[in-house]
């Protein structure tokens, strides 16, 4: 009885399923993030008011809000922030899909390692601001481009985390699997892909932040949409005002897709989080 | 010296008890080499090495440490080939993992991320049989090994005692014919230990096994085998059995007696003979 009710209990608190424990255990963040929001606006207001700041060089935030309404109201955030979320998200597709699979490759064959890795490292060693507009003048599709060099820049963390999440994997637990008389198949998705996990998310992480910066990167250089088209648009005709909105904007893509990340995460590994 | 490792081996070689019955296992003058690797020269770690397993024993090999009893183990359970010699399993060669073999590791080995309960589901799992009977057949070895109430929790949550019994279960789910431990035991304080140890006994009255032991422990040993064999050092081979000819069923209270006092010591001065340096050849 005892045994049981033990058992019971400590994975009622391991796995937290109820929203008034979770709450508890935020509450601090929770209460405080409209707080810090509140006085930042209220600074930045403050500061536009004190010095008489033309709206060109720091337009106030309800100038910024006023600016939202408008182009929110007229379709023109929507059209160019779903440009982006597109690329970013075909980006993902194209970028996770060939480091993963690669990154397995490598992890599993020293051979291939060593046979890639110096083009690799080079190839790393580029910036990809600097392959670009080389990607832009040779593709002909600026959608492709701009996919392409959102694939690029997750490539490499993800191709890294997949190759220590891989080699991560308990070598006994493979023996164990041999043991078992595993297949391949069974060892791949039964040991290998739930062990590497946990390192696989860190990478996916610092990916899914890359991929902002890699889709605004591409649109600076040659889009006709997208947010980082947007902040060169408003940019070139001094709308400061319409800047801040692409920004923000820009920002709340970044967070949500981070935090999308992270509750996935949350979700698969909540094993990790016990004790 | 020279005069007693012989004839040891010799009796190495015909065990006396059962030697009228086929043997569950065999193994004839296994070899294994380990090829040089980055900045590592190549290791022999098992010279020469024969002996057999019947039906229904219980072996346990002793041996000063990295003297290649992993290795042989190994080796027994089909996940790594021997470099020379054979082992045959009731006359067939071995020539990969078995079925009808279980092998518990030196440690736990229990993947993080799934309860107790799916750990030890894993074996009947990978062979795909129907989810009713996986889940039955799971919390029968659950009970047998005494972990009712904990099947839905984590290997991180279980104690060493409790994560070696959820291994030894995963391995008795599909009640394989031949057990292969290898020092299972051994990071266990010695009260557990003993517990342990009963209850591999124990469940011995459940289903009857055959099992071949590592370990490190001397009173281990002797309480649980019927033989004991003395590996020497690297690169190991079996040197030297004691036939631990205690009745059955053997009572913790046993580790008492003068016999058992007398037995533990014949291992330990077959082990210290191992202590000096190899002979030549
Ligand atoms: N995969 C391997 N590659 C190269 N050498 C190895 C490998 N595994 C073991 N060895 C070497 O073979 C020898 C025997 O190793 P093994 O693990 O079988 O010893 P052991 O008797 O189990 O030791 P212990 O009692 O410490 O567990 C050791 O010298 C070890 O360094
Ligand atoms: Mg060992």
């Amino acid at each position: 009885m005892w045994v049981a009710r033990k058992a019971g209990s400590t994975k009622d608190d391991a796995v937290p399923s109820r929203r008034a424990g979770w709450f508890r255990r935020h509450r601090t963040e929770i209460l405080l993030a409209p707080i810090v929001l509140a006085t930042v606006l209220l600074l930045w207001e403050g500061l536009v008011l004190w010095r008489g700041y033309p709206s060109f060089i720091l337009p106030s935030p309800v100038l910024v809000a006023r600016k939202f309404l408008v182009v929110l109201a007229d379709g023109v955030l929507w059209y160019h922030t779903r440009s982006t979320l597109i690329e970013i998200a075909l980006g993902l597709v194209l970028g996770l899909s060939t480091a993963t699979v690669l990154g397995y490759l490598i992890a599993k064959s020293p051979r291939l390692e060593r046979i890639l890795s110096p083009y690799l490292v080079a190839a790393q060693s580029i910036p990809v601001i600097a392959i670009a507009p080389l990607l832009i003048i040779w593709i002909k599709d600026p959608n492709l481009s701009k996919v392409l060099i959102c694939a690029i820049t997750i490539f490499f963390p993800t191709l890294i985390s997949t190759v220590v999440g891989i080699r991560s994997v308990e070598p006994d637990l493979i023996a164990l699997m041999q043991s078992l008389r595993a297949t391949r198949w069974q060892i791949l998705t039964k040991l290998e892909i739930p062990g590497a996990l946990p390192v696989l998310f860190g990478g996916l992480k610092i990916g899914v932040s890359l991929a902002v910066i890699g889709a605004v990167v591409a649109e600076f250089i040659g889009a006709d949409r997208g947010l980082g088209y947007l902040i060169n648009l408003s940019r070139g005709i001094l709308d400061t005002p319409l800047l801040f909105v692409a920004l923000v904007s820009l920002v709340v893509v970044a967070v949500l897709l981070y935090g999308f990340v992270s509750l996935l995460e949350h979700r698969l590994l909540a094993w990790k989080r016990i004790e | 010296m020279f005069a007693t490792i012989p004839l040891a081996q010799e009796r190495v070689h015909e065990p006396p008890r059962a030697s009228q019955a086929m043997p569950l296992v065999s193994v004839d003058q296994v070899e294994r080499l380990y090829d040089a690797s980055s900045g590592q020269a190549a290791t022999r770690a098992l010279a020469s090495t024969t002996f057999r397993v019947y039906p229904g024993e219980f072996i346990a090999i002793v041996g000063p440490s990295g003297c290649g009893k992993t290795t042989l183990l190994r080796i027994l359970g089909g996940l790594l080939p021997p470099t020379r010699g054979k082992v045959t399993l009731r006359g067939e060669p071995l020539t990969g993992p078995r079925s009808e073999i279980g092998y518990v590791f030196q440690h736990a080995n229990l993947m993080p991320w799934r309860t107790v309960e799916r750990n030890i589901a894993l074996p009947l799992e990978l062979q795909h049989l129907p989810k009713e009977e996986v889940e039955r057949r799971a919390r029968d070895v659950l009970a047998l090994v005494g972990l009712q109430g904990f099947e839905q929790a984590y290997p991180r949550q279980l104690s060493g005692g409790m994560a070696q019994r959820a291994a030894l279960a995963r391995t008795l789910v599909h009640k394989p014919e031949l057990l292969l431990l290898d020092e299972p035991f051994g990071a266990l304080d010695a009260i557990t230990r003993e517990r342990m140890n009963l209850e591999l006994l124990r469940i011995r009255a459940a289903y009857e096994y055959t099992a071949v032991m590592v370990t490190h422990n001397i009173s281990e040993a002797v309480f649980l085998a019927d033989r004991v064999l003395v590996m020497s050092h690297r690169p190991g081979r079996v040197v030297c059995e004691v036939v631990v000819s205690l009745p059955r069923p053997r009572p913790l209270e046993n580790m008492g007696t003068p016999e058992f006092a007398r037995l533990a010591q014949e291992v330990r001065a077959a082990i210290d003979r191992q202590q000096e340096p190899a002979l030549p050849g």
